[in-house]
């Protein structure tokens, strides 16, 4: 049998051979040393056709239940939301979906100019000048903004907020290991969430390279004091980075209003699927400052002339800082990036514009805010935990009752409705408290629902 | 045949924006007020403003001024720009694959977990090694968490004096860079005038600071590195750990393992060898394999399947592991393809797209031997594997034309350009992958048009020096670009009023 993917069958490769006069094709392996050939066949599954995978890899994933097919309120570093069928259809045009890397400008223009208005919006949106064209995803994000600022201050210490998903800490200590950072952890105040603002002034000072928060946090409130915070980092030479979640944006300032130098985040809920966390999109953008610019990782698209001055265009910029040029002096080792993620994203806030991302963002905090209140009402639940202003995430406790938030998460899920997550590992001082997000894709039907099911749960009447 | 990419005057969405127009529809207005200081609320927010078919149409000229491997032929070496199944990308984008979220209750993502489960055992069995953990994105990602386990390792012998890390010189500008972002000082071992690793160079640089090899195998060249177990030897004698750079695994499939060569640690690239597109630039998916004694560094969590309870599941209870390397699980969408194309190939397949690609790149090199101007470096009596690096210098010493502008014309005649001047060991480098995708009248016509181009240089060398012209844009001034950097909309329209 052939393979539809190899153009040249047995007979062609026949002659192929003949003309270059090998006598086999085992000849072209000759080598490769005897003692390490593979002798036998490679132990994998039988080829099958296109129909029978086609049926035994829906019969696989049809294991799964995707968040269409039941209630989820799960959010916590991906967000669920509606995305657009023309966003699709367009980045699986295979003009896109299956070139490489820009590295000839002339044959790819589309991608390089598409990659330019991505860095352009998120540039808009986060209140900065430059944009990189994409990272892995938020954690990475985190991890090379924590490598820039060492890079950039020449300074060993990185704070972060002790309210910081813990996957996301490991990735950043494992990105800080390299040249050895020290990740320091401030709390925050019990009562509001807000960062201790006395510790993180105590822990500021020559040695520090950079200080980051989320905003909105990790457990959905609003850090309302960035620019104090902005303030106390710049004061001892530090530099301040922002983490966001792009929606938010929206309704709120762009940390470069506020004094961020670097903004990192998670592209992903921009046009792009959940798909179980990845592909994920890494936001990466900072001030326009040769010295920053000059440490920056990642791929920058720039926009340029033709030689002739003619005609505008785009290429890849500053190259040298990156590893193909700069080898082991590269800002990072990143090559393969989040392009076509970064191209979703494009097309995403193109399609919304200004008013659609505003009234978005009001949606998913408006969903919130009702299921706050209606989750309030139910005996023994508290929601939030924090007195703070909250976007479209926020926690929920239940304390103050007899069950656990994983009896309560087993409950819902047998009535269909898949509860937040909890927060027992990660925060145990928080207690039996879970993180619940809510987007456009709730209706307040949907919210009613989770409230009566929790009701239930909790002995109280339907 | 000519060619004739598309030529459209686009300009950026921002200057089609017209206020008012919408793209998107929600579906109900927010009915509960929210309760947020005014002070961080944002006044403005300059996005483009524009209908759907606008938006469609702007993307789709854009599209059509780029080039993928559905355009034509990509041989751009060490990126293995293979064709990509549509079934793949069509079992990847359902709503089960698609709209599952990493933090669900176990007993809903069974499926998911399960595909995970078999990709890694699929990708264990082709690479011979112990275990895979699939949470890395990209090639160079992989790198990094090997060197990050590599570290882990020394640190658990108590072993501290390891700081060094040995790359060919030969080797991708993604493995020293990988290895200083773990903090390891980069040793550069030379080539030798085969092309190959100098094994004695190597044996003088290995010493009781080495913590590492990386090494690419076949090499950047597209050479096997013939003396691989009298290099395993000496790295392992010395103390330190093999790593092995995935990038060129489409010249070896079913023919030997890394793990029998005797490599310690490998990547994957699903983005090159398994068929998952580029994207552009990503999403990719860049797997590592571990053998047995590495095993309990791998990030968390690993895929486990409980016989008892017929379940699979997610380990964290891993004390000995380096932690999480990325927010979630890996590129799971990427993964999904990436097992799609292992299943249509089967193991027989996956032989047979190795014979596919190294005979292609061998017709590629005698045919190309043939044609004046470009020549070998090493030995030409030696075969290639899945690729070939030419020298374009006589060419560039009869005419003052080298591979740069070699590659340029290369576009006009409807082809993407190899990569060129890498590997930097090579003079004016022309480094060709064909791939299995490409039929032999392809691999006909690319090297009649080197020959043409060749031709060229000699009797007509303007029209090579000015090409691309049949490309959506002429040659651009990369330098200004990069000397005035304008990155964003922003920063344009300030560059613009300066």
């Amino acid at each position: 049998m052939g393979y539809p993917y190899i153009p040249n069958t047995r007979e062609i490769r026949e002659q192929m051979l003949r003309e270059i006069g090998a006598a086999n094709i085992n000849e072209l392996f000759a080598d490769i040393p005897s003692q390490i050939r593979l002798k036998r066949k490679l132990k994998l599954p039988p080829a099958m056709s296109e129909l029978e995978v086609k049926r035994h890899v829906q019969a696989i994933l049809a294991k799964n239940t995707p968040f269409t097919q039941m209630l989820s309120f799960l959010g916590g570093g991906v967000w669920p939301h509606h995305v657009p069928a023309h966003i699709r259809s367009l980045v699986q045009r295979s003009e896109f979906l299956t070139s490489y890397t820009p590295y000839q400008p002339e044959t790819s223009q589309g991608m390089l100019q598409a990659l330019f208005e991505y860095q352009s919006m998120i540039a808009e949106l986060v209140g900065l000048d430059v944009a990189n064209s994409s990272m892995y995803d938020w954690a990475t994000s985190l991890g090379e903004a924590a490598l820039m600022c060492a890079r950039v201050t020449r300074r060993q210490k990185f704070i972060v907020p002790k309210l910081i998903a813990k996957d996301r800490l490991s990735v950043l200590r494992n990105y800080a290991s390299g040249p050895g950072l020290e990740v320091v952890e401030v709390g925050y105040n019990h009562r509001t969430g807000q960062l201790d603002l006395k510790q993180l002034r105590a822990e500021l000072g020559g040695d520090v390279a950079g200080v980051y928060i989320e905003n909105p946090s990790y457990l959905g409130f609003l850090e309302t004091q960035g620019d104090e915070i902005a303030a106390a980092a710049h004061k001892t030479g530090a530099l301040f980075v922002v983490g966001v979640n792009p929606i938010s944006l929206g309704l709120f300032k762009g940390p470069g209003e506020y004094g961020a130098d670097i903004v990192v985040g998670e592209g992903q809920p921009l046009g792009n699927p959940v798909s179980f966390g990845g592909p994920s999109l890494g936001i990466f953008a900072c001030r326009d400052e040769s010295k920053l610019l000059r440490q920056l990782p990642g791929r920058l698209i720039g926009a340029t002339t033709t030689l002739d001055g003619k005609a505008r265009g785009y290429c890849m910029v500053l190259q040298t800082r990156e590893q193909h040029i700069r080898r082991e002096r590269a800002t990072s080792s990143i090559c393969t990036n989040e392009a076509l993620c970064a191209v979703s994203a494009a097309i995403y806030l193109a399609s919304l514009g200004p008013r659609g991302l505003h009234d978005l963002a009001e949606l998913c905090a408006s969903n919130a805010s009702y299921a706050m209140k209606k989750l309030n009402m139910i005996k023994g639940l508290r929601a939030p935990i924090f007195d703070a202003p909250h976007f479209n995430e926020f926690t929920l406790t239940c304390d103050d009752t007899h069950v656990s938030i994983q009896k309560l998460n087993a409950g819902l899920l047998k009535r269909g409705i898949q509860g937040g997550k909890s927060l027992r590992a990660e925060f145990p001082e928080l207690g039996e408290t879970a993180l619940l997000c809510t987007t456009e894709l709730h209706s307040r039907e949907d919210i009613d629902r989770l409230a009566s099911a929790l009701n239930e749960l909790l002995g109280g009447k339907g | 045949m000519s060619y004739q990419q598309a030529r459209w005057v686009e300009p950026l969405i921002f200057e089609l924006s017209k206020p008012g127009r919408v793209g998107w529809t929600l579906p109900e207005k927010p009915r509960e007020r929210i309760n947020v200081p005014k002070e961080l609320l944002r006044e403005k927010l300059e996005l483009p403003e524009l209908s759907e078919p606008e938006v469609v149409r702007h993307y789709t000229r854009l599209s059509q001024m780029n080039y993928g491997v559905d355009s034509g032929f990509y041989p751009l070496g060490s990126c293995t720009m293979k064709y990509n199944p549509k079934v793949c990308e069509e079992l990847a984008a359902l709503e089960a694959a698609n709209y599952i979220h990493p933090h669900q209750a176990e007993e809903t993502v069974q499926g998911a977990l399960e595909l995970m489960y078999m990709l890694e055992r699929c990708l264990t069995e082709i690479a011979g090694v112990a275990r895979v953990s699939l949470q890395t994105s990209a090639g160079a990602h992989g790198e990094f968490v090997a060197m990050l386990i590599t570290r882990a390792y020394h640190k658990s012998k108590r072993d501290d004096k390891r700081n060094q890390v040995i790359v060919p010189d030969s080797a991708h500008g993604t493995n020293p860079a990988s290895a200083a972002m773990a903090g390891y000082d980069v040793v550069t071992v030379p080539s030798n005038a085969r092309g190959r690793v100098d094994l004695d160079a190597l044996k003088a640089t290995v010493s009781e600071r080495t913590a590492a090899l990386m090494l690419t195998n076949p090499n950047t060249l597209g050479l096997f590195e013939d003396q691989i177990i009298e290099i395993a030897k000496v790295v392992h004698d010395a103390g330190g750990l093999l790593f092995y750079d995935g990038a060129n695994l489409n010249g070896i499939l079913g023919r030997t393992r890394p793990g029998d060569m005797g490599f310690d640690i490998v990547h994957f690239n699903l983005h090159k060898t398994f068929a998952t597109p580029h994207g552009g630039g990503g999403p990719g998916a860049g797997p590592i394999g571990v053998q047995k004694e590495l095993e309990k560094f791998l990030p968390v969590p690993l895929v486990e399947y409980d016989k008892k309870k017929g379940r699979y599941y997610f380990d964290y209870d891993r004390p000995h592991s380096i932690g999480k390397i990325k927010g979630f699980y890996g590129n799971f969408g990427v993964l999904v393809k990436a097992y799609v194309y292992l299943l249509l190939m089967g193991g027989e397949g996956l032989s047979e797209v190795t014979e596919a690609a190294v005979l292609n790149a061998n017709y590629i090199m005698r045919k190309l031997l043939g044609v004046d101007g470009y020549e070998l470096k090493f030995n030409p009596s030696d075969p290639c594997k899945h690729e070939v690096v030419f020298s374009a210098e006589p060419l560039k010493r009869m005419t003052g034309i080298g591979a740069h502008f070699v590659a340029k014309r290369l576009l006009d005649f409807g082809m993407h350009a190899p990569t060129y001047y890498f590997p930097p060991i090579v003079p004016e480098a022309l480094m060709i992958e064909p791939t299995e995708s490409e039929s032999k009248e392809e691999l006909d016509r690319f090297v009649e048009a080197l020959r043409t181009i060749a031709e060229e240089a000699k009797s007509d060398p303007d029209k090579v020096c000015s090409a691309p012209t049949a490309t959506a844009i002429g040659r651009l001034d990369e330098v200004k670009a990069s000397r005035q950097p304008i990155l964003s909309w922003r920063a344009y329209r300030k560059s613009a009023k300066g």
